[in-house]
């Protein structure tokens, strides 16, 4: 039931609906459990609604560390 | 896509797996194998999906807990389903219920023999069956962890902002900090961490499992589904270990903040209370669902049409109930892969989507 996988906000509309968006598959999702929902914005899609957004932030930075530790581990391991 | 390939590396899979290793031997001497208790269904599958199991040492297990809402639902609400059904109400439900049994048939029986049984993805659909039949009452079976109560009860504020007066919800809302407490407090399992859900966390924050950790606690660390995510919490709980904590570590930051998701809680709290709620395999947990407020009686169908839900009876050979709880593996079961499949599912932990039985099935069942 949960879609891991963040979908990106393509189109707000009114009254909480909206449309979001994965490698060019749109989808209908309901909007309204989040504030000032945006185009642009990552979002955790569950039962046809997004129920929170991703902080772009805290996941750069988490794929970041990823790629550090998967660069190290190759250096280490040739 | 970034937000997909940044958490699936390799080689920061390995380098973990490497962690977890050195990790683990240093607690080769611990008093027993260490155990870590999910407790969310797209971990459980997670897990099976990517072979996590089979990356780990051998002194620890990850044992899946009750993380599927549609398998701690408790046979008496199918067997009230299936009544509604034979009345002729139209109940409209998430896909996995549809083939749980009750103490008798499934609702997916009960439509074969002509019942209104409707599969939906969302819950907004049950808007339009109700729509679309306005001499019929349309009954959505309301079930869910917090992840999914947000969603289902804003059925209720859009039923009555459409005027539909002909829908209702019965509901077996279930509540995870509750099931945490009584797994933590049962002596028969051997639980040293809980390996805390992502999206549940994403509605009621990191703060709730605070009371799981510190001196007679263990450590709780959030995680994402990603295997990176899966295995940076297993090295996080080890680590933890290995330094005597019990400490709350949110590893899902990019998504779960500490207060949750305020909007979310506040459409819960306008509707629902705290009620007492029966889960299969751990019984009547205290105030572990959430129940319409009487106000909102008139969305209450076990009220509306005066339903008389109780117990049901569950198939004696099957081990769900010792399943949920993680103190029981599936193969366990002498009905599992003999009698009991995904496609003949006895009971609902091989019918769930995020079954621990249908995860074993589907990923381990050659390697156990």
């Amino acid at each position: 039931m949960c879609l891991a996988v963040p979908m990106e906000i393509v189109q707000v509309g009114e009254d909480g609906s909206g449309v979001a968006a994965l490698e060019g598959s749109r989808t209908a999702v309901d909007l309204s459990l989040i504030d000032n929902p945006a185009c642009g914005d990552f979002v955790i899609i569950h039962a046809g609604f997004a129920i929170e957004k991703l902080d772009r932030e805290e996941a750069d930075e988490r794929i970041r560390m990823f790629e550090e530790l998967g660069r190290s581990y190759v250096e280490e391991h040739p | 896509m970034k937000y997909i390939d940044g958490f699936r590396d390799a080689g920061a899979a390995a380098a973990l797996r490497g962690d977890i290793a050195s990790l683990a031997e240093k607690l080769e001497n611990y008093e027993r194998r260490i155990g870590i208790m999910e407790v969310c269904g797209s971990h459980t599958m997670a897990i099976a999906r990517c072979g996590i199991r089979e990356m780990l040492p051998d002194n620890i297990e990850l044992i899946s807990g009750p993380g599927c809402p549609v398998c701690v639902t408790e046979p008496g609400y199918i067997d009230a389903a299936v009544e509604l059904a034979n009345r002729g109400v139209i109940i409209a439900s998430f896909g996995d219920m549809i083939r749980v049994r009750g103490s008798g048939m499934s609702l997916a029986d009960c439509r074969a023999r002509g019942g209104t049984v409707e599969v939906c993805y969302s819950p907004t659909a049950a808007l339009n069956l109700a729509a679309a039949h306005p001499d019929r009452e349309v009954v959505f079976l309301a079930i869910g962890f917090e992840t999914t109560i947000p969603p289902v009860i804003s059925l209720a504020a859009s039923a009555a902002k459409r005027g539909l007066g002909n829908l209702s919800l019965l509901t077996a809302f279930k509540l995870v900090p509750p099931a945490l407490a009584a797994l933590l407090a049962d002596p028969e399992l051997a639980i040293d961490a809980f390996l805390c859900p992502a999206h549940v966390s994403a509605i009621i924050g990191s703060r709730p499992y605070l009371p799981f950790t510190g001196e007679s606690g263990v450590p709780c660390v959030i995680a994402g589904f990603e295997p990176l995510d899966i295995l940076l919490a297993v090295r996080a709980i080890l680590g933890q270990i290995l330094r005597g904590e019990a400490e709350l570590d949110n590893q899902y930051s990019r998504v779960v903040k500490p207060e949750g998701n305020l909007r979310a809680q506040a459409l819960m709290a306008e509707y629902l209370e705290p009620v007492n709620a029966v889960w299969r395999g751990l019984g009547t947990l205290p105030d572990s669902g959430l129940g319409l407020r009487p106000v909102y009686a008139a969305f209450d169908a076990e009220k509306k049409l005066d339903l008389d839900i109780r117990p049901g009876e569950e198939d004696p050979r099957c081990l769900c109930g010792e399943v949920i709880k993680g103190k029981s593996r599936p193969p366990d079961c002498p009905l599992f892969a003999a009698g009991c499949s995904p496609e003949h599912a006895v009971g609902p932990c091989m019918v769930s989507s995020e079954g621990t039985c249908a995860a074993y099935f589907k990923y381990l069942r050659n390697k156990v």
